[in-house]
């Protein structure tokens, strides 16, 4: 089990660096790609910057938190759509049944459709929330502690880490339903969405629902009210935040099961 | 006239066939319309009457735009991406041997895909959105035929743009870069990321003359009754966008027939 875990970075980095090097055959197109994809994700941060022209305050945050919110929430999505965001395409393998190809190499099938056609200009959208996140905490005041630090640390691994399981998860809902694929939208680009606004801000229920349902307010709201110094909802403690990584535990684990039920499901083509 | 309304209603019946991509696509719609709900309700809440919008008329814009992005082709719609990779193939030579025009071919297959998309996809989210939220519906028969004729227009001046953005492929063989650009502008001119009224000042302006503006935010603005220029002015704006932008199409064809070079194969 650890042996093939500690085995796995490598398999992936072999499959991705293959695709790399395809891709970079098309320098133009590549960074033609890039920049599109770049721009494409910061006009949600366009549409808040537009909001802001007309008002001071999103549900109690300023416009420096609010950026904090955005950069985190795509940091976490960036990464998590860079290392696993090709599973999706897993439902046209399913249809043709090429994924057959997959069960017989070396390498596990979950390794090798997370690095299908990876795509290196997703970096650039990695890069983007980073330079943002960046600018918002050289305007906002926070108070740092070693506790805060490891805070934004651990936050940004484990909400990557649940945002891969929701693609994970997506992937392996296509062996029961196949073309279903636009499903896991809802919880993947649904969620970065979401988790750019302050979560009060939709009222109690719907904070109820994504912390104890489906975690999406660890992704980043928690770990940044922890950072902010801010009060947690629902009478929840303040540290609610350094909770992050048990929730990614959580996700991960249902991901797991799921990919393997779904795997285990899968009856090729025949052809 | 007859072999175009032929191939509008078999390509109707060929989006017709995805069922679980419909019903995912619609849940999917319906979760976003939720999250944007939350976001204007909050919005709207600390700036009463932004952009001359009430409440209602933003949460109803919400539902509107969720039903409406797949129809128009907010993102690209897979009809005109097919034919932006027909041309990289070289399979356009197929569609050059027909004795019908290329340019009302492909509309007659773009307004069958909307025809369907826009009864399933634009129906479900607003039924939903209307169980929950107290929306805006159109009052009187006038009102409902020019929600439709906008409707229409609106698929229209998205089909003329896009047709232009598949085209490029005659000149640099590849549209998906073309695509990606067109679909940036389109994010953002349409009303998606943020209803135009919002838009501040010039760039709001700016932002409303655009042909994309014609997609999305008019035909909206015609349901909630909230177009700036009456009813008439928001279908003339679309009708004038229409005309330019075929008028570019069928220039554009021709000058793509006298280079074609149907790559080898």
């Amino acid at each position: 089990m650890v042996e093939r875990l500690l085995r796995a970075p490598g398999q992936y980095w072999m499959l991705a660096g293959m695709w790399i090097r395809s891709t970079l055959a098309y320098p133009l197109s590549f960074a033609l790609m890039m920049v599109t994809g770049v721009l494409i994700t910061i006009t949600d941060f366009v549409a808040v910057l537009l909001m802001f022209s007309h008002i001071n305050a999103f549900g109690g945050f300023s416009l420096a938190e609010m950026a904090l919110l955005y950069a985190t929430s795509s940091l976490t999505m960036g990464i998590a759509d860079l290392l696993t965001g090709s599973i999706e395409r897993v439902g046209r393998r399913i249809r043709s049944g090429s994924l057959d190809a997959y069960l017989v190499r070396p390498v596990p099938a979950f390794i090798q459709t997370a690095a299908d056609e990876f795509r290196l200009d997703k970096v650039g959208r990695v890069l983007q929330a980073l330079t943002v996140l960046v600018i918002a905490l050289t305007q906002i005041d926070v108070d740092w502690t070693v506790a805060r630090g490891i805070m934004l640390v651990v936050g940004v691994v484990s909400g990557a880490l649940i945002f891969c399981s929701f693609f994970t998860l997506g992937a392996a809902f296509q062996f029961i339903a196949i073309d279903s694929a636009e499903l896991s939208n809802s919880f993947t680009y649904g969620g970065r969405t979401l988790t750019q606004y302050p979560l009060t801000a939709f009222g109690t229920d719907v904070v109820r629902a994504v912390t104890f349902v489906v975690p999406l307010a660890f992704v980043n709201f928690y770990p940044v009210l922890f950072l902010l110094g801010k009060q947690a909802p629902l009478g929840l403690p303040s540290w609610i935040g350094l909770l992050s990584p048990v929730a990614a535990a959580v996700m991960v684990a249902f991901a797991a099961l799921g990919w393997r039920g779904g795997l285990r499901r899968y009856r090729s083509t025949g052809s | 006239m007859g072999v175009y309304w032929a191939i509008a209603v078999r390509s109707f019946r060929r989006f017709s066939t995805y069922r679980m991509a419909t019903v995912s696509g619609a849940f999917t719609n319906s979760v976003f319309g939720f999250i944007l709900c939350g976001v204007y309700l909050t919005l709207w809440h600390e700036r009463p009457g932004l952009g001359g919008y009430d409440v209602n008329d933003a949460l109803t814009f919400v539902w509107l735009q969720q039903g409406l992005l797949l129809p128009i082709g907010i993102f690209g719609a897979s009809t005109t991406i097919e034919l932006g990779e027909r041309i990289r193939s070289g399979e356009i030579a197929v569609d050059l041997y027909r004795p019908t025009h290329l340019m009302v071919w492909w509309m007659s297959m773009d307004l069958g895909r909307a025809m369907f998309q826009l009864i399933v996809r634009g129906g479900v989210p607003l039924l939903v959105g209307a169980l929950v939220f107290d929306l805006k519906f159109p009052s009187g028969p006038v009102r409902w035929l020019a929600v439709a004729l906008g409707l229409v227009l609106g698929i229209l001046v998205s089909f003329g743009i896009r047709y232009l953005v598949a085209l490029s492929a005659f000149w640099i063989n590849d549209s998906r870069g073309s695509e990606a650009a067109a679909m940036l502008l389109s994010l953002f001119f349409s009303g998606t990321i943020l209803p135009l009224v919002v838009f501040p000042g010039w760039f709001g302006e700016f932002a409303r003359a655009t042909p994309w503006a014609g997609t999305l935010q008019v035909p909206i603005d015609i349901w909630l009754g909230r177009s700036p220029n009456g009813i008439g002015g928001a279908l003339l704006f679309q009708l004038g966008w229409i005309l330019v932008l075929l008028l570019a199409g069928q220039l554009l064809t021709q000058l793509a027939m006298r280079k074609v070079v149907v790559q080898g194969g």
